[in-house]
């Protein structure tokens, strides 16, 4: 289970950052940057407080 | 009945500080992933949005940028190295603690005071950031670089709901958003490189050999917008060694860095500086020359990264906001002992949100940051020059403690009069801490050689 929601934690980090350079590489455009962005976000914030350290800093 | 409610202020103080008072333990030691961690997350933040862009209105050039950053972050990391952490790790205290030995506890207190309110107008800032995205979707007329005033009723409106929010969470669930923004911290640095290379193009980048053309013809074109001064490598060098001075020459970090197993670990900062203080600047500078010289945070990530970039303008704002807003909350309380820790948190959330509506505070946030490390640098090198200094030259450290002195006049001179001389300094405000750190060690050494002797010949001729 922690392997699954960490590999979509990953896919979403990847989908927050790999479309920014496909635009600059002119293989997709700022709109489609715009929704795989978001859909990447969404991603990371469902999965990653799963796995994540909570313990907080004294 | 006067010195008794003050006995009762001092309690409290100390109180709040409870957990704290004792040296941290071996067994609390944290390894270097956590400081790596701490840093990375606390140096990508809100403000980080605001910088870059105002860089770009100041005329900067895209060498002093690179230059300055580069050198003003490593200058940064070196303090944190070589200033901050060897203390910590040696005293394994925070600074109320450290800085009560040094100062006793009315200085200390005074400290605490003005602490609160430089955080409450440091929250200020982020809660305008954040409302720059929460406007967007309102068509909401965003400030101007000028603007010192709120140009709108319905900014006014959007402040006031995001200052409400923030301060609701801060009280009710500061833990939970704390976490929160631990988990955004990775997302949140690479929302900044994507929104900043997706718009590389429209600036006509369309490969890395472009690049530096580019960003000398039309980000960093070293031309000041309107009414704006200019900023040269020095400004961008200092700026970005001093923007933390609180917490490095300043000693705030000593709370932090007295968990680190070995004082190297200060050299672990440079993961905030360079991801924070270095991409990230440049990336939102990209973004702000890409927006047409737009320094409105919302604006210019949505530009870049769509609505994920607005809503980490409004994350990154909160998320900065908030811990700020609970630290004000905790110094304040200090002050108002029959208050309840809600009642201080939301009187500082309306001091904070008072000042969110007017502008200047994100709009001029360069000076406001300078000023704010200059304001508490001189009781960081008073610890310095205390732990370090005095003890080579035969004289006492931590002598406030030593004496049961309540209020150290060599600490509160060499605060005081090192601002009043740093104010009258004919420089810029950027330029004022370095002098003024060395005016503030000269005199806290000559000062306490003064009380100490002085105290020694007392008690030399009691003797008698």
């Amino acid at each position: 289970m922690k392997t699954l929601t960490k590999l979509i934690s990953v896919t979403g980090l990847g989908l927050t950052i790999v479309p920014a350079f496909l635009v600059f590489f002119q293989k997709i455009t700022l709109q489609s940057h715009y929704h795989l962005m978001l859909i990447g976000t969404i991603l990371w914030f469902i999965s990653a407080p799963f796995w994540m350290n909570k313990k907080s800093h004294g | 009945m006067a010195n008794g409610r003050k006995k009762g202020i001092f309690e409290r103080l100390d109180g709040l500080y409870e957990f704290d008072r004792e040296p941290v333990t071996k067994d609390k030691l944290q390894g270097a992933g956590n400081f790596i961690g701490l840093y990375a997350g606390e140096h990508v933040a809100g403000t980080e949005f605001v910088i870059g862009p105002l860089f770009v209105a100041h005329g900067v050039t895209a060498s002093a940028l690179f230059l300055g950053l580069l050198v003003g972050d490593l200058l940064a990391v070196l303090s944190w190295a070589f200033l901050t952490a060897p203390i910590a790790v040696k005293t394994r205290l925070n600074l109320y603690w450290q800085l009560k030995k040094v100062a006793g506890p009315y200085l200390t207190f005074i400290y605490n005071i003005v602490n609160a309110l430089m955080f409450c107008f440091l929250a200020g800032a982020m809660i305008s950031v954040s409302a720059t995205a929460v406007g967007l979707p309102l068509h909401m007329k965003m400030p101007t670089l000028t603007d010192m005033y709120p140009n709108s009723v319905q900014w006014v409106l959007v402040v006031l709901f995001v200052g409400l929010v923030v301060t609701t969470i801060a009280i009710l669930g500061f833990e939970k958003l704390s976490n929160f923004s631990k988990i955004s911290a990775p997302w949140m640095f690479l929302v900044f490189v994507a929104a900043g290379v997706a718009v590389l193009p429209q600036l006509g980048v369309h490969s890395a050999g472009d690049f530096w053309r580019v960003a000398n013809d039309k980000i960093w074109t070293g031309v000041p917008l309107q009414g704006q001064s200019k900023f040269t490598f020095w400004h961008v060098m200092f700026f970005a060694w001093f923007c933390n001075m609180a917490m490095h020459i300043g000693m705030s970090d000593l709370t932090i860095l007295r968990y680190a197993r070995k004082w190297q670990y200060g050299f672990l900062s440079a993961f905030g500086m360079y991801l924070g203080h270095y991409v990230a600047w440049i990336a939102s500078g990209i973004l702000c020359a890409a927006a047409l010289g737009n320094v409105a945070p919302g604006p210019i990530a949505y530009l870049g990264a769509g609505v994920a970039g607005a809503i980490t303008v409004v994350i990154a704002g909160w998320t900065t906001a908030n811990p700020t807003l609970y630290r004000a909350g905790l110094a304040l309380q200090t002050a108002t002992p029959d208050w309840k820790r809600w009642k201080v948190t939301f009187a500082a959330g309306m001091i904070t949100t008072i000042a969110a509506i007017f502008p200047a505070l994100m709009m001029r946030l360069l000076d406001f940051v300078a000023l704010y490390g200059l304001i508490l640098m001189p009781m960081g090198a008073v610890i310095f020059a205390d732990f370090w200094i005095l003890p080579r030259i035969g004289l006492k450290n931590n002598y406030a403690a030593l004496k049961q002195i309540l209020f150290s006049w060599p600490a509160a001179i060499a605060w005081g009069v090192t601002l009043i001389i740093a104010f009258l300094l004919p420089l810029e405000i950027f330029f004022k801490g370095l002098p003024g750190w060395f005016i503030a060690v000269i005199l806290f050494v000559g000062l306490s050689y003064v009380q100490q002797h002085y105290s020694r010949k007392e008690l030399a001729g009691g003797a008698i």
